[in-house]
């Protein structure tokens, strides 16, 4: 699905990324995970051609991203931060996406799930961040893409809109879809994802099912282990 | 990259700021010709006006735009759309509302006064046209300087620089350099140094077809033979669009290259 070979990057002397290798497969829910600064947006924003890499090779669905722009069609991002053109309303904003990435009727579905049909006609400038979220999450999943990226997508959300998400999370995987995700919250990677990515001081530190990292790193539990990769590497 | 044109557009058309510029450029005109009760006298005030007035509305215009519609553009990119297409997209945006702000503000009180059947048309087109030229070039320098600093108040510092000497500092090095050589025949000198700013080159373009030359003596002259003539204007528009060009190339090449 995504393969990443030898990837470099950084940002004036600012080393993020010293040699990424990384293949994810076809279906299944994927975590990245990783202390500040590791590199997560760095490496997702790759993929995404938004950074570019310094040297290495990406490419998404067995074609090189390289000066190629058409690829994004098989790609769903939510981004970190849902910063929207502040006086553009919701309807206009989810109107435009359509009209730039082609029509989808999955749109209606996605705002009742959310509960967003009181806000269609506010502007995007004065929603609360979890509202606003709601609505970043409604143009990621509106698409049917077979790769789906939600960089810390629990952010700001309410405990009912997060159980909503989780189903969905769930339902897109039963859909045979790949998603890859970064998170803060341990509890929700651990209840989500199939396979974690642990990205520390540029590199790829382990990648595996969460049980065989409990296993690598003698800990019960996935909190205790992330820590525990922590502890060991920083004193 | 219509389709981005299209939101940008509609997008400051939807800003209160287009409108103040719109009004400003109405209440300019009104006031003009209220004022002159005679047209050409209100085109060269107008020209002197809009000689400094346009490029300032376009670097600021183009700096603020580019900053505020930073996350706009970061979800542009994680679109399937070509990296040049968007910043030509938005570019043009501004450009082109800018210009109709500026093409309509001045048209229409021109338009009511009677500019159809005066001689006066041509001048005023020429007017119009190199206004439009200098918001396509100051837009372009704007999206440049935007593109290639992060921090969006030294953006806005080296935008205002920019626009300082193109539009004060440099008539005042120019003048300073006539003077210190003034032993030297300059014609030469002189041509090519406004053909080198936008701002000279479009005032002395709108200068000698108002047919005012004789007040700017031998170097006039020169000025006269070369721009009074159609190849002068074929050249001098050339140069304009190069100005326009040569920016908008390098908006095209640094964007595919920025990390977002």
């Amino acid at each position: 699905m995504v393969s990443i070979q030898n990837l470099h990057k950084q940002f004036n002397k600012n080393v993020v990324l010293s040699g990424v290798d990384l293949n994810i497969s076809e279906g299944g829910i994927f975590a990245v995970l990783g202390p500040n600064g590791s590199g997560k947006t760095t490496l997702i924003k790759s993929i995404l051609g938004m950074v570019i890499p310094n040297k290495g090779d990406i490419s998404v669905l067995g074609k090189s991203i390289k000066n190629n722009s058409s690829y994004r069609n098989k790609i769903d991002y939510l981004p970190q931060i849902a910063n929207f053109p502040s006086n553009l309303k919701v309807r206009e904003l989810i109107k435009m996406i359509k009209d730039l990435r082609g029509n989808t009727s999955e749109d209606e579905r996605l705002i009742n799930l959310f509960k967003l049909n009181p806000f269609l006609n506010k502007k995007l400038g004065n929603l609360s961040g979890g509202t606003k979220q709601k609505v970043n999450l409604v143009l990621t999943f509106m698409f049917n893409s077979p790769l789906i990226i939600l960089d810390e997508p629990t952010t700001g959300l309410d405990p009912i809109s997060l159980i909503r998400l989780k189903d969905l999370i769930q339902s897109e995987k039963a859909n045979g879809k790949t998603i890859l995700i970064t998170s803060h919250i341990m509890s929700f990677v651990e209840e989500v994802s199939d396979e974690i990515v642990f990205l520390l001081e540029g590199k790829i530190y382990f990648k595996g099912s969460i049980s065989a990292l409990k296993t690598k790193t003698n800990q019960p539990d996935f909190e205790h282990a992330i820590a525990s990769i922590l502890t060991e590497n920083h004193a | 990259m219509l389709k981005i044109l299209k939101y940008s557009f509609y997008d400051l058309m939807r800003s209160r700021w287009s409108y103040v510029y719109l009004a400003f450029y109405l209440m300019l005109g009104v006031m003009l010709l209220f004022l002159n009760n005679d047209l050409s006298k209100a085109v060269i005030t107008l020209m002197n006006v809009i000689i400094v007035l346009v490029p300032l509305i376009g670097t600021i215009f183009g700096v603020m735009y580019y900053y505020n519609s930073k996350e706009f553009t970061e979800l542009l990119l994680a679109q399937p759309l070509k990296r040049s297409s968007i910043f030509m997209g938005q570019y043009l945006g501004v450009a082109l509302s800018l210009s109709m702000s500026l093409v309509l503000g001045l048209g229409i009180p021109f338009i009511f006064y009677g500019i159809f059947k005066s001689n006066a048309i041509w001048d005023f087109s020429l007017l119009l046209i190199t206004g439009s030229f200098l918001t396509f070039i100051f837009t372009a320098l704007a999206f440049n300087i935007a593109l290639s600093n992060e921090n969006r108040i030294k953006g806005f510092g080296y935008a205002i620089l920019l626009w300082l000497f193109l539009a004060v500092i440099y008539d005042g090095l120019f003048l300073l350099f006539l003077v210190v050589f003034e032993d030297y025949p300059l014609d030469q000198f002189s041509l090519i140094a406004s053909m080198l700013n936008p701002i000279d080159l479009s005032r002395t373009l709108i200068l000698l077809k108002l047919d005012i030359s004789a007040l700017l003596g031998y170097t006039g002259a020169v000025f006269k033979q070369f721009f009074g003539t159609n190849f002068g204007l074929i050249i001098s528009f050339m140069a304009l669009s190069l100005w326009v060009i040569l920016p908008v190339f390098r908006i095209v090449r640094k964007s595919k290259k920025k990390d977002f």
